[in-house]
């Protein structure tokens, strides 16, 4: 298992060297010369613009300048936010667990949902639930989520009046950041209703997060469920007169599991993309929303370090998606 | 299917012939899924509508229409049978924008699927077909760029071109076409151990030769489905840059920029809103239906299963 690990490990130092060299290219190709770009409409004298070239290093080879950014990198300096001023690193950790208490609660919803409907309709093959489900999920999977999440607001906000429009709590509320989770930290603070309004700041954007994953949970849930229950195994244990609650449970869904939850893991990229749709459309305070005010901003250092920590997450989260599918299915490890 | 020859001699079919029946063992399995179908349809009442959409569509996209702003469809209190689906903040008519927009987002699909696909066939190729280094160069640079979600690499890659349709449409094509590419070398590599191709090496058939006309024919079937599900992507993901503003820009009638024209007015007026989403999900739907169908006609392990 250790040799499994290391050998994934060292396949990805070459990926993640890649990120770095894309991220810091980004901002290298920009058109432009990057010293005006900053300094914006003011501009700057040919002075100054020498001084904070050697400054930022710019007046350097760009393999030089490259390794620069590489030796900062790994020191956690990832610069400062034009705008703000801020370590972009700061600004990154502020903001992140906005993003991951969204992303959670949407795959938390669309697992429990997906797994569910997914395994009812492979049950229940050819019944108009099978039908009904997976038409709903062949819909949900090709929804533009940015509308879907119109919709929902013009319904439960606009109409029903029930949901804020944006936002992660009511303003009314004010208490210590803790985890930085709004549920947990609205129930610790004890205000009364704090942990309500979080909740329902957070139930739409959650669902129309989840819509996408959720429709390829489902999906895929079913067709892993129809394979399984077609096994030898799965016969043997009907055969031996096992109630069928028995089969489906321990022998069919255990086994069918196995893709479902690489399926699940390789939502993160989906939920990543799906989240600047989802925090632009709620005002949601997360990473989403941020890459993207800062790409319209001209932010450069903000995307360039955006991009880096995203994709590294994403990387981190897949290798850790390959250990657990490692762990499950031993026939891969020997691979 | 009723024109079946003769079965105990053996007969010589040309290759129209061959060719023919192909595509009516196609059709067969296709048509099997009754949802292919109708995403066919869909799909081919999208082109007609995007190839006549001057004809069809009742005013110009782009004339603002003063006197009659948000105005609501023609079934709700206060519509106009000028507009059948009403008029956005500026008074262009809605119904003449959606129409024209099939435009766009078939040609969006179009370019991006041809430049992903030529891109990722050749890259696939090359990977596969020489293998060692090469390869390994290659598919290591895919997967720097399969680790970025596709979405935030393209709307990057958008801001460092400019915004504007050209540019998302070259974004989005760069972030598709590594799919492709992998599809391209694992079909490539399990093709190579078959012995035509060493038939066709012995026979004195060069590389190019070699890779283009005699293994590339046989990698098709996984990378038509992969085009199909591109392609519905690609609308999507356009509309969504379009919807951040850097996709094709106002006053282009393209779904996604419609959508984020419509934002601030989603509590007023809901058709603004409402239409064009409703266009993008009906387009990608029926390609996705379609892809199914694919999936079912070309997977020979899903055949006669």
């Amino acid at each position: 298992m250790i040799r499994f690990i290391l050998s994934k490990l060292l396949y990805l130092i070459p990926t993640f060297i890649g990120i770095t060299i894309i991220a810091f290219s980004f901002v290298r190709i920009l058109p432009g010369d990057p010293v005006l770009l900053m300094a914006g409409e003011r501009g700057v004298t040919p002075e100054r613009h020498a001084e904070l070239s050697a400054q930022l290093g710019y007046d350097q080879p760009i393999v030089m300048q490259y390794f620069d950014f590489l030796g900062r990198l790994l020191q956690g300096d990832m610069g400062n936010s034009l705008v703000t001023k801020k370590p972009v690193l700061d600004e990154f950790l502020t903001l992140f667990p906005a993003t991951v208490e969204l992303g959670l609660c949407a795959i938390i919803i669309a697992t429990v949902i997906g797994v569910t409907v997914g395994v009812f309709a492979a049950i229940k093959r050819g019944s108009w639930f099978d039908q009904i489900s997976m038409t709903l999920a062949l819909v949900g999977f090709s929804m533009p989520i940015f509308w879907w999440g119109l919709l929902l607001i013009i319904f439960f906000s606009g109409i029903l009046g029930w949901t804020p429009v944006s936002g992660r709590i009511s303003l009314l509320y004010y208490f210590p950041n803790v985890t930085g989770f709004m549920l947990i930290d609205s129930l610790l603070s004890g205000q009364k209703g704090a942990f309500a309004s979080a909740l329902s700041h957070l139930i739409l954007p959650s669902l129309v997060l989840a819509t996408i994953p959720l429709a390829v949970i489902a999906r895929q849930t079913r067709s892993a469920m129809l394979e399984v229950m077609g096994e030898d195994y799965v016969r043997t244990a009907r055969a031996k007169g096992m109630p069928q609650y028995r089969v489906i449970g321990i022998h069919a869904l255990r086994n069918a599991m196995v893709p479902v939850v690489t399926t699940i893991g390789l939502q993160i990229g989906v939920l990543m993309a799906g989240a600047i749709l989802t925090e632009t459309i709620f005002s949601w305070p997360g990473i989403g929303k941020w890459m993207i005010d800062s790409i319209s901003r001209r932010d450069y250092p903000v995307v360039q370090s955006g991009l880096l920590l995203i994709a590294a997450l994403v990387m981190i989260v897949n290798l850790l998606v390959d250990l657990t599918y490692g762990l499950i299915n031993p026939r891969i490890r020997v691979k | 299917m009723s024109e079946t020859p003769n079965l105990a001699a053996p007969v010589k079919l040309s290759d129209a012939a061959i060719r023919r029946r192909m595509l009516a063992e196609f059709w067969f399995y296709f048509s099997q899924n009754r949802g292919a179908v109708v995403g066919l349809v869909v799909f081919v009442l999208l082109v007609l509508t995007a190839v006549f959409a001057s004809v069809l569509a009742p005013h110009d996209p782009t004339t603002q229409y003063r006197e009659a702003l948000l105005m609501p469809p023609v079934w709700a209190e206060g519509g106009s049978a000028q507009f059948l689906l009403g008029t956005d903040a500026v008074g262009r008519d809605m119904l003449s924008r959606l129409i024209f927009g099939a435009q766009y987002s078939l040609f969006i699909g179009i370019v991006v699927v041809s430049v992903a696909l030529v891109g990722g066939i050749i890259i696939g190729l090359l990977a596969g077909f020489f293998g060692g280094w090469i390869d390994n160069v290659i598919m290591r640079m895919m997967d720097v760029i399969l680790a970025f979600p596709s979405l935030l690499l393209a709307l990057v890659l958008v801001a460092v071109l400019g915004p504007g349709l050209t540019n998302a449409m070259i974004a989005i094509a760069i972030v598709y076409q590594p799919h492709f590419a992998r599809l391209t070398r694992a079909a490539v590599m399990s093709e190579m151990k078959r012995e035509y191709v060493t038939a066709a090496r012995v026979a004195g058939a060069g590389n190019l030769r070699l890779m283009f006309k005699t293994i590339l024919p046989n990698c098709l079937g996984p990378l038509i489905v992969q085009a199909t599900l591109s392609f519905s992507s690609a609308v999507l993901d356009s509309a969504a840059l379009g919807f951040l503003g850097m996709g094709a820009q106002p006053p282009a009638p393209e779904w996604g920029t419609m959508l984020a024209e419509a934002r601030e007015f989603i509590l007023r007026a809901w058709w603004v809103v409402t239409f064009p989403g409703l266009a993008i999900l009906i387009s990608v739907l029926a390609i996705n239906l379609m892809g199914d169908g694919l999936r079912d006609a070309l997977d020979p392990k899903l055949k006669r299963s």
